[in-house]
């Protein structure tokens, strides 16, 4: 009680003293709460108690955003309670405590896009938390941050320590994949991939909705591409509400919505609903009654492709569409006489990869048709190199090896980056190689400091072979989390593994407190433990 | 009924197929396809000894449908074990559709099948007993219409015939419930057929171990090996040493097991037919007895003077056997099993050699330098004392390795992986019962489907007599605690152990990959649609996609 009533006598100076250095491990004291690491922190020992009674999140008078906004209306509902996660009915103390917040810019009813700003800056002290954003989307990661400042002691009381924060991301794109062709993933999963993803700060979900084993999206234009290409056409599909529920989930949690509908190759569950559209393989001088690829040599084809994207780029709000083109197998294309035709026609020789350059510039012209911007896997643009690389703009990294090598030649033809080599979290591997996924360096290549800010950031990816609502979130979480700090926080103030590891324990555990079913990085235990089976 | 019968035993008789593909499909009375998917064993998991499925199709009703006491019975309505399963059978067979009510309006149809009657052959049918290692649990199912006829001779062996026939339903394509003309004569391979889970490097909340014996009851496991203590924690609550895990447990209210919770778990155990084998591994692994059990650990030295750690038990003081003597004692009453196991691996021997006292007492002992000397010394005291409580015992296979003199009904535990098969041999040539866990380390995990390595492995496969082979009791798949925990257990645990089950329950010659992934696959997404989030093997889906978070 003594240290309580001095620090509510302290007043908050704008000179305050930044006496505690960060790294500096204190044990009692909870500075190094937040994960993943803000680029400035420094708090005091002085903490103040927070009685959830007497707690409130303001606008401020200043502030843009006023009562209303409901961007950051439902992020204070969704706040307090994981603020306070068990409410306990305390009569006889009074601690006001005000979050006042400020944002420049409005845009509460908006989409998060890629230029848009996240920066924010927080200053914790007596009874009052002041959180200053350019735009709402900065307002959310500072609330996240205040969150995850407030801790529990022993007896159930509520504290924060005086705190200043001031913060941005290190990259724009910090991204998730999840993969719901090769399993569907019921909606529930993915909402709650989407709660996961705001703790962490990332910020893109990139949503691999069809591949070759099923097409659970339903297109209102043509249907029955779910109808007949999904598991089930009714319970394994995601309707227009659902799709649309995703879509306004993840923007209060200032996430973006990236959709991929990957073609030439993975696509054959395309192939059931939508006759002709695949490539058929020829055995000798007769169809062999199995198919390849999108027939590239069919305007027919460019025709479905340009309605189809016309309804993903109206019904997703984003201004960039994966358009995939990876793992094009070339066999079934050069066993099919039109295809060759049309390569003799073309004057592409025997040359595949031009083939398949030829198809995905229609598919690229298609999207900016579309005012869109096209992000395509590697394999594009290394068929691409030889060509020319006008039309392509961002290009995901995915292949092992020298992954950086890759990122250098992307970079100097001028092209943006997201790198996800380092981060394919669905190769499960013990739960302690975390720091596989920690000590990543995306920059460290060779290259002019041109070609590192086209590096725009980089996506942990979740493929589904082996994965299903039965263990998605333990195989996320925490593994993910380590790549989300990789991509927030500055490279210097976060490299130690050994530093962050007892962070990172702290953040599993208030994920579990969350709900999130994270599995634990080594031998321990939390205060509370998951509760589900 | 009994004309049924008789048919069924026609049937038997012409065709016993013992788990290879062929089937009897030149039935005169096929009236539909059978829909049973690409194995002519449907779902069934782990594959009966003996199975014969007609395509006859037959209607279950959930309206009409029951489980029943045969009137031979010797067991009856005050066997709550049974009457118990009948109810959980029941919802697992008409889950989905008794709520939608769909058979409700239709009359049963002649050719229905009304009632399932389990029939308990001997005159006891051990309702209200433990189950042992000498449990019978064979039975035999015959499904035919309009009563299927489950008989055993013990309660154990009804309930894995329940779970059969419960794999042997299946939804035809207009949704109503079906079961095949079906002919089973089972029994278990092994007679110890267990799973070990870790609850001290990470405590497991009471829930998750409950569902997993659920689980294991759906893979016919019938031992729950609870390795409930070791160097991180001290979970289990102990009457007569309380401060065990009032210090030693992570948390002294939240993170324990009281006498309450043991005794539930048994209980729920012995409904499903499982024992429950504590294990209380000493003298290495034992970190957290020490908090709460002053002088009970070896007090490791720096130089002349002690350093503050602590080791293995220590071996040379009367309080260590005093203690062991009433902690066993204790044991003794809160766990029924004829079993306990007693642990005994990995002592590490460098804090001993460090401690002047314990290496005086290894010159009065005249142990020279060789400590596994000590080792036997502790183990053998320990295991006279154990044996004063009338309980065999269970060890690792270092303590029997390091020459100890043991008991000739100890079992051995076979767990490291290196010459797996010479130390099979060995300890069923010094004539010891072994159970074997060494291919079946469910904690270490690998890209893609290693539940095809958990099912190749084959316990038998060591040179030795016949009589030697006949030593080897079973086996167990041990998900060790380290990256484990509530989290991730189930879906880590399942349906990779199923594979380990399928081993120590079929015919050794069951080893057919294409036709176990078929089934495998069916039998995962079953356990789903009951509730546990068992992981996929690879791409596809379930009907019933898991509903938790």
């Amino acid at each position: 009680m003594e240290e309580k009533t001095i620090s509510n006598s302290r007043r908050c100076y704008k000179q305050w003293l930044w006496f505690m250095v960060l790294f500096m491990s204190f044990s009692v004291i909870y500075v190094d709460a937040v994960w993943p690491m803000p680029q400035m922190i420094s708090s005091s020992m002085a903490r103040y108690t927070l009685n959830p009674r007497e707690f409130i999140f303001q606008y401020s008078s200043g502030s843009s955003a006023q009562p209303g906004c409901s961007l950051l209306d439902s992020a204070f509902e969704r706040y307090y309670p994981l603020i306070f996660t068990d409410y306990r009915h305390d009569e006889w103390f009074r601690f006001p405590f005000t979050v006042v917040v400020h944002v420049e810019r409005a845009e509460c009813e908006g989409y998060p896009d890629a230029d848009s700003s996240e920066s924010y800056k927080l200053s914790v002290c007596s009874g009052q938390a002041a959180l200053r954003a350019e735009t709402v989307w900065g307002a959310l990661r500072g609330l996240e941050s205040f969150s995850q400042l407030v801790y529990q002691d022993d007896f159930g009381e509520y504290f924060v320590n005086e705190t200043e924060i001031e913060d941005f991301p290190r990259f724009q794109f910090r991204g998730i994949l999840l993969d719901t062709s090769r399993h569907y993933l019921p909606l529930h999963a993915i909402l709650k991939t989407l709660d996961a993803m705001s703790y962490n700060k990332f910020n893109v979900f990139h949503w691999h909705i069809v591949d070759d084993p099923s097409f659970p999206y339903q297109s209102s234009t043509f249907p029955d591409l779910s109808s007949k290409g999904a598991f089930h056409p009714l319970t394994h599909v995601y309707t227009q509400i659902d799709v649309k529920r995703v879509i306004a989930h993840a923007r209060l949690r200032g996430i973006r919505v990236l959709a991929e509908f990957d073609s030439p190759g993975h696509t054959q569950s395309w192939g059931k609903g939508q006759p002709g559209l695949l490539t058929p393989c020829y055995k000798g001088t007769v169809p062999s009654g199995t198919f390849g690829p999108v027939n590239p040599a069919n305007s027919s084809s460019y025709q479905f492709m340009t309605r189809l994207f016309k309804e993903v780029t109206s019904v997703f709000p984003d201004s960039y569409v994966h358009l995939g083109g990876d793992e094009v197998d070339f066999t079934c294309w050069k066993s099919n006489p039109d295809v060759r035709g049309f390569m003799l026609k073309m004057g592409f020789g025997t040359d595949y990869t031009k083939l398949e350059s030829y198809y995905m510039e229609n598919m690229v012209n298609i999207t900016k048709g579309l005012n869109k911007t096209a992000i395509v896997w590697q394999d594009v643009f290394d068929y691409h190199e030889k060509l020319c690389c006008s039309s392509l703009s961002v290009v995901e990294v995915w292949k092992g090896g020298c992954y950086l090598c890759e990122v250098r030649r992307v970079t100097k033809a001028g092209l943006r980056v997201v790198l996800a080599s380092p981060w394919y979290l669905d190769q499960p591997g013990p739960t302690h190689d975390w720091a596989r996924y920690y000590t990543v360096w995306p920059l460290a290549f060779k290259g002019t400091e041109q070609q590192k800010t086209l590096v725009i950031g980089g996506e942990v990816c979740m493929w589904g072979e082996y994965v299903d609502a039965t263990n998605l979130s333990p195989r996320l979480w925490p593994r993910a989390s380590a790549a989300g700090e990789r991509l927030w926080s500055d490279e210097k103030m976060t490299s130690s593994v050994i530093d962050a590891f007892p962070r990172l324990v702290d953040f599993r555990c208030r994920l579990l407190r969350r709900g999130i079913q994270a599995e634990p990085l080594f031998v321990g235990h939390c205060r509370h433990e998951y509760q589900g089976i | 009924m009994f004309a049924t019968l008789k048919f069924a035993a026609l049937l038997l008789a012409v065709v016993v197929c013992w788990a290879t593909q062929d089937y009897d499909y030149n039935d005169a009375e096929i009236d539909e396809e059978p829909t049973l998917g690409d194995s002519p064993y449907g779902s069934l998991w782990p594959l009966p000894q003996k199975v014969q499925i007609s395509t006859v199709v037959f209607k279950l009703s959930g309206a009409s449908f029951h489980i029943f006491d045969a009137k031979a019975s010797s067991s009856g309505a005050s066997c709550r074990l049974l009457q118990n399963a009948y109810r959980r059978y029941d919802e697992y067979i008409f889950t989905s559709s008794r709520k939608q009510g769909q058979n409700k309006s239709k009359k049963a149809l002649a050719s229905d099948m009304s009632e399932l009657q389990v029939w308990i052959t001997s005159a006891d049918s051990e309702c209200d007993s433990y189950p042992s290692v000498t449990s019978d649990e064979s039975y035999k199912l015959s499904v035919d219409s309009p009563v299927a006829v489950l008989k055993a001779p013990k309660v154990w062996g009804a309930l894995r015939g329940l779970e059969t026939f419960s794999q042997l339903v299946y939804k035809d394509e207009y949704g109503a419930k079906s079961i095949n003309r079906t002919d089973i004569h089972d029994f278990p391979r092994f007679a110890h057929r267990g799973l070990l889970l870790d609850t001290s490097r990470h405590f497991l909340p009471i829930k998750v171990i409950l569902a997993n014996l659920e689980a294991m009851a759906w893979n016919k496991f019938n031992v729950f090996h609870w390795h409930i203590v070791d160097d991180p924690s001290f979970p289990y609550l102990s009457r007569t040493f309380p401060q065990l895990s009032q210090h030693g447990a992570y948390h002294p209210y939240t993170h324990v097991y009281t006498p309450s919770d043991v005794k539930m778990i048994i209980e729920f155990a012995r409904l499903r037919g499982i024992r429950v084998v504590p294990e209380f591994d000493t003298p290495g692994h034992t970190q957290s007895w020490g908090k709460g059990q002053k002088d009970l650990l070896t007090p490791c030295y720096s130089g002349a003077s002690p350093s503050g750690s602590f080791g293995p038990v220590n071996p040379m003081l009367n309080t260590t056997y005093d203690f062991m003597s009433m902690f066993f004692k204790e044991v003794n009453t809160v766990f029924p099993d004829a079993y306990v196991h007693l642990g005994g691996d990995e002592v590490d021997f460098s804090c001993w050699k460090s401690n002047p006292d314990i290496q005086k007492f290894m010159e009065q002992q005249g142990f020279g330098m060789d400590y596994s000397k000590l080792e036997s010394f502790y183990i053998q005291r320990l295991l006279d004392i154990v044996t004063t409580t009338n309980k065999g015992y269970m060890i690792w296979q270092e303590v029997f390795d390091n020459g100890v003199k043991l008991k000739s009904d100890t079992v051995v535990h076979v767990w490291m992986g290196n010459k797996v098969e010479e130390e099979l041999q060995k300890v069923t040539e010094a004539g010891f019962t072994t159970i074997l866990s060494a291919p079946w380390y469910l904690d270490y995990i690998s890209y893609g489907q290693d539940w095809q390595k958990f099912y190749r492995a084959e316990p038998l496969s060591f040179k030795g007599t016949d009589a030697q082979k006949k030593l080897v009791i079973g086996g167990e798949a041990c998900l060790w605690g380290e990256y484990v925990d509530a989290t991730n257990l189930t879906p880590r645990l399942w349906p990779r152990a199923s594979a380990v089950g399928e081993r120590l329950w079929s015919d050794r010659d069951v080893r057919d990959l294409n036709d176990a992934y078929s089934r495998l696959a069916k039998h995962r997404c079953r356990m789903v649609q009951r509730g546990i989030p068992a992981e996929p093997l690879f791409t596809g889906y379930c009907a019933h996609e898991y509903k938790g978070v």
